[in-house]
């Protein structure tokens, strides 16, 4: 398999953090793939942000590639822990639809990252990945290098509860774990983020994000008020079911026009669930959503997930 | 004679598919072939696989389908032929069986002369009929989870088909599997053979050609080389031996298409963590084997299977990063467990609460509490029964306290681990209140084995205590489940209900615990608003008692029906009777009697059937039936008494002389006699047959012919 613009050999120890995201983005985008920016909004993993989650509806053939932080409030451990992050980054792409040799360039990005193959072991084991509240799963395997999990490669197969077609290959690549492996440290926050091009010195992942992870940690589960969250989770959650209502209906009508039905906002509607989805997060982190409540909760979420996406599979066909 | 090869190029299969996959595509093949007559008498059947391929080699296939001959008949020859001229008739008939008119023949058949034709069918070549067929039996493979890769979603499969090869000797068999063409070219292991093509010269070269390309097909070889590679790495550390573990092995198998094995080292401080989270961490999350040293105990080592062929250089990479991340593993679980050991399981159980158990039941909080209540009136059932052998105390805490562990950070981690570490962290805990260390340590152990056995392999928990906790425990989900709508159905039990039950039978069966199904029923509601269930329940644990004795106590069925229609209630007691009856029954007397049950069965349903009435046995006059009315009364209190001692041989034993009475009364006598005082008093003794010697089983069940 040849690629479309051979990279550049590069001796393969310790890239640093943004040097392995460089690379990663390089290697896709010279692939044919959008390199878009992490999304503004709080979410839980790359699959999240609209780039894939709405992206993937539909028959458009799209091919993007971004670095996600990933917020998981309950996985912070206040800095403490040298492999558990509150917030990770997930390098996130979408492959739609997925070219015939798409594990073949997926081995080709391990290769532009430094990673001699034939010097180490590689499985691909069987991992089906879902998101419930999103109605959207997907069947595939987490790529295991020497024991080590550093991307979760999966077929999408339905979101938002639609089948899709075509489907899509997502592969999330775990920076972190991956940056830490490259450089064999065993702290994540020993990975050197940068190095200064004349000194030499390095700046490093704690430097970076260890006071983020303490105070977000501290907020997460101490500080964070429930009674707010709740509050801010129900006017969210309002909002967005007022505007999927007003979609519902305006979709329907057979005298609204193209251009109407168009400029409709649901990318905001879907921003609006993104916020109750972390919401729910934290709320869960406090340890404040009682088991009666959760499974009610989480269906609140996937009735706006699902009603998100169902309302833009109709506008994009619509006209 | 040809010799045929298919193999399907694949994205990695799951493992756990694989095996079944590939016995099934043999299966398919050789149905296929024998169907179309195209497999030689002597044909032998091979089948490969890899993550990336499942492959069938035959060799003994014809290359045609023999000719045939078919002998078609018509209408009747007067129809056909009027003064020796066809009529349309005969010409009809000539024109759909492809023949000329000239070419009809007479035939003579037992209702009069007929038109007949002979057809030559031409056999189909062997090409044409495998690219027409072979496809669809492909694509009918069964995979526990399929997904769709081509736009338009035209098929499902495990894993995209990413190449085809099929051969009939060296000639590609025009074949296509999900849009993919077949060839003659394979491919070899992803990094140690690259891309370049394997092309598969004949189908018997098949196997040949991929080690060639590093990638060894055959099964059963890779076993083989993953098991002696294991030996080797071991052996280089003196004493050793690494766990044997035969689903690790399998899994690996069917991880690998050219497997090497690395042995590597951690930090000997970490063989301070119990022994079942090393293993459980090394087992079920890293997939490696354990290695203990010669007294058994865990060595600070690990062997991970690798897919690959590494050069020192490489090898030295791979241990270190293995290594890495094993440790990196190890130290989140000694984390957990030094976390977890800052709020003791006795606090923990508030926060239950928040532990879901069943979204339309509760919290794991209230399942405490529902165990809690059936344990207790267990004991009270047992306490009736005079059963002291048990420290209820110890049950009662440990149910008290036994869900409590799916709140500590280590069994969110490994929740497989779930029970165990409740188990330990009593141990390391100790409990509040002053307790006896015999308690504390009933207590632990009974959490430890809460959820053995997992299967009907599996051996029950080790003390009287964790039997009783287990029966509680699952008992009261089986009935709460039930409740809920959630009875198992056909192949749908997604609760593990059945498994549930299967381990009370086995828990019963194994163990010493005085409890037969309908007490443990009886004491499992908990909840007043599922007495209802009983029944349903009830009835469950026999059909679950009947699959043990048949499944996996592999007895007959009819010995069971037989059994379990005298009584299906008491386990040890069933499989007793079961096992009395299944050695009897080889006797001849005694198949002579279960006959004659059955046929007493059969009178007395033809009877009630006529509505005929039902006299005393005192009035029967013939000395046949005198002769067996008296060996009745001779037998029935003595096989009483057995039974009572469970002496089930010499119970069966003693009814089996019933023999030559019974044989004797039936050549004599005509029961359903027209006198209907003799036909009365007739019908009272056979049932009284029945009814004084049913009580070990049900011989008229037992197949005698």
């Amino acid at each position: 398999m040849s690629a479309a613009h051979p990279l550049p050999q590069v001796k393969p120890s310790a890239l640093t953090f943004q040097d392995l995201l460089f690379r990663l983005q390089g290697f896709w985008a010279a692939r044919g793939c959008v390199l878009q920016q992490p999304y503004d909004v709080e979410v839980g993993a790359g699959t999240m942000a609209p780039e894939t989650f709405l992206r993937v509806i539909g028959p458009r053939p799209y091919k993007v590639g971004y670095a996600q932080p990933s917020r998981r409030p309950a996985d912070g451990r206040y800095g403490e822990n040298p492999n558990r992050l509150f917030k990770h980054t997930q390098f996130q792409l979408i492959l739609k639809p997925p070219p015939v040799n798409v594990q073949e360039l997926y081995l080709e990005s391990l290769e532009a990252i430094g990673i001699d193959l034939s010097r180490h072991d590689l499985k691909f084991e069987e991992d089906n990945w879902e998101w419930p509240a999103g109605g959207a799963w997907g069947v595939g395997w987490q790529v295991m290098l020497d024991g080590l999990e550093i991307t979760q490669f999966t077929y999408f197969q339905q979101c938002g509860g639609l089948d899709l077609d075509p489907i899509c290959a997502e592969l999330t690549y775990g920076l972190e774990r991956i940056a830490a492996f490259l450089q064999d440290v065993d702290s994540i926050y020993d990975i050197v983020w940068a190095r200064d091009p004349e000194t030499g010195a390095p700046v490093t992942y704690g430097d970076v994000r260890l006071a983020e992870e303490l105070q977000f940690s501290v907020y997460n589960f101490e500080f964070a008020e429930i009674d707010k969250l709740w509050t801010h989770f129900n006017l969210y959650e309002e909002e967005a079911q007022t505007l999927l209502s007003q979609a519902g209906k305006l979709l329907a009508r057979e005298d609204a026009t193209a251009a109407e039905k168009r400029r409709f906002p649901l990318l905001a509607t879907y921003e609006l669930a993104l916020k109750c989805s972390h919401l729910f997060n934290l709320l869960d982190a406090r340890g404040a959503i009682s088991v009666t409540e959760r499974v009610g909760v989480i269906g609140r979420i996937r009735s706006l997930a699902v009603g998100v996406a169902k309302a833009y599979a109709a506008q994009q066909v619509a006209g | 004679m040809s010799d045929f090869l298919l193999e399907i190029g694949l994205e990695e299969v799951p493992a756990r598919m694989i095996a079944a996959a590939e016995a099934e595509l043999g299966r398919r093949v050789n149905e296929l072939l024998a169907r179309e007559r195209l497999l030689a008498p002597e044909a032998k059947l091979t089948t490969y696989s890899t993550p990336r391929r499942l492959a069938v080699l035959v060799e003994g296939v014809l290359a045609a389908q023999a000719d045939m001959e078919e002998k078609l008949t018509g209408p009747s020859w007067k129809v056909a032929f009027k003064d020796g001229a066809p009529t349309a008739a005969a010409e009809a008939f000539a024109k759909k069986a492809g023949v000329a008119v000239a070419a009809l023949e007479k035939v003579e058949t037992p209702k009069g002369e007929y038109v007949g034709a002979t057809v030559k069918r031409k056999g189909r070549a062997a090409t044409e009929l495998l690219a027409a067929e072979l496809p669809k039996d492909v694509l009918a493979i069964y995979w526990a989870k399929n997904m769709y890769w081509r736009a338009g979603k035209p098929e499902r499969f495990v894993r995209p088909v990413r190449w085809v090869v099929a051969l009939l000797d060296s000639a590609v068999v025009p074949l296509e599997i999900a849009g993919i063409a077949a060839g003659d070219t394979s491919r070899g292991h992803r990094i140690l053979h690259g891309e370049k093509p394997v092309v598969i010269d004949s189908p018997a070269s098949y196997s040949k050609a991929l080690l060639a390309a590093s990638v060894v097909a055959d099964v059963a070889q890779r076993r083989h080389i993953i098991r002696k590679a294991l030996d080797a790495a071991t052996r280089t550390v003196p004493g050793a031996r690494w766990r044997e573990d035969e689903p690790l092995v399998e899994t690996v198998v069917h991880l690998t298409e050219w497997p090497s094995v690395i042995l590597g080292d951690f930090e000997p401080e970490y063989l301070a963590l119990p022994e079942e989270v090393l293993v459980t961490v090394m087992r079920d999350h890293q997939k490696y084997f354990a290695v203990e040293d010669k007294y058994g105990k865990l060595a600070p080592h690990f062997l991970a299977v690798l897919n690959t062929q590494a050069d020192d250089e490489g090898a030295t990479i791979i241990r270190h990063g293995n290594a890495r991340v094993l440790t990196a593993r190890f130290k989140d679980a000694r984390f957990f467990w030094d976390f977890d050991q800052k709020t003791p399981l006795f606090e923990r159980i508030e926060s239950l609460k928040h532990v879901t158990f069943h979204k339309d039941l509760g919290s794991y909080h209230d399942k405490t509490g529902w165990n809690g209540t059936v344990a207790h009136k267990l004991r009270q059932q047992l306490e009736s029964k005079g059963f002291s052998d048990c420290n209820y105390a110890a049950v009662e805490l440990a149910a008290g306290l036994a869900k409590t562990d799916l709140t500590t950070e280590l069994v969110k981690e490994f929740t497989e681990l779930q029970g165990i570490i409740g188990g330990l962290y009593v141990r390391a805990q100790n409990l509040p209140g002053n307790l006896k260390p015999e308690t504390v340590d009933r207590v632990a152990q009974a959490i430890y084995d809460q959820y053995t056995p997992a299967s009907v392999d599996d051996p029950i928990p080790l003390t009287v205590e964790g039997q009783l906790l287990g029966i509680a425990d699952r008992i009261q989900t089986i009935i709460a489940m039930f409740s809920i709508g959630n009875a198992p159905t056909g192949s749908k039990d997604p609760l593990g209900l059945r498994r549930a039950a299967n381990a009370i039978v086995k828990i019963l069966a194994d163990s010493r615990v005085p409890l037969n199904l309908d007490e443990i029923v009886e004491s499992g509601t908990g909840n007043p608003d599922w007495e209802t269930y009983k029944e349903p329940v009830a009835a469950f644990l026999r059909e679950r008692l009947h699959f043990y004795l048949k499944d996996v106590r592999n007895l007959a069925y009819d010995v069971v029906n037989a059994v379990l229609a005298a009584d299906a209630n008491d386990v040890r007691d069933a499989i007793a009777r079961a096992e009395a009856l299944t050695a009897a029954r080889g006797s001849e007397d005694f198949v002579a009697v279960s006959a004659a049950f059955k046929r007493i069965k059969n009178i007395l349903r033809q009877a009630e059937e006529k509505g005929y009435a039902h006299g005393n046995w005192a009035d029967v006059q013939a000395a046949e039936a005198k002769d067996l009315r008296s060996a009745i009364h001779s037998l029935a209190d003595r096989v009483a008494k057995l039974r009572e001692q469970r002496k089930y041989a010499e119970a069966l034993a003693l009814i089996a002389t019933l023999r030559p009475k019974v044989d004797a009364f039936f050549d004599k006598i005509m029961v359903l006699d027209p006198d209907p005082e003799v036909r009365g008093a007739n019908l009272d003794l056979i049932r009284g047959v029945l009814s004084n010697f049913s009580g070990i089983a049900d011989f008229s069940e037992i197949v005698t012919a």
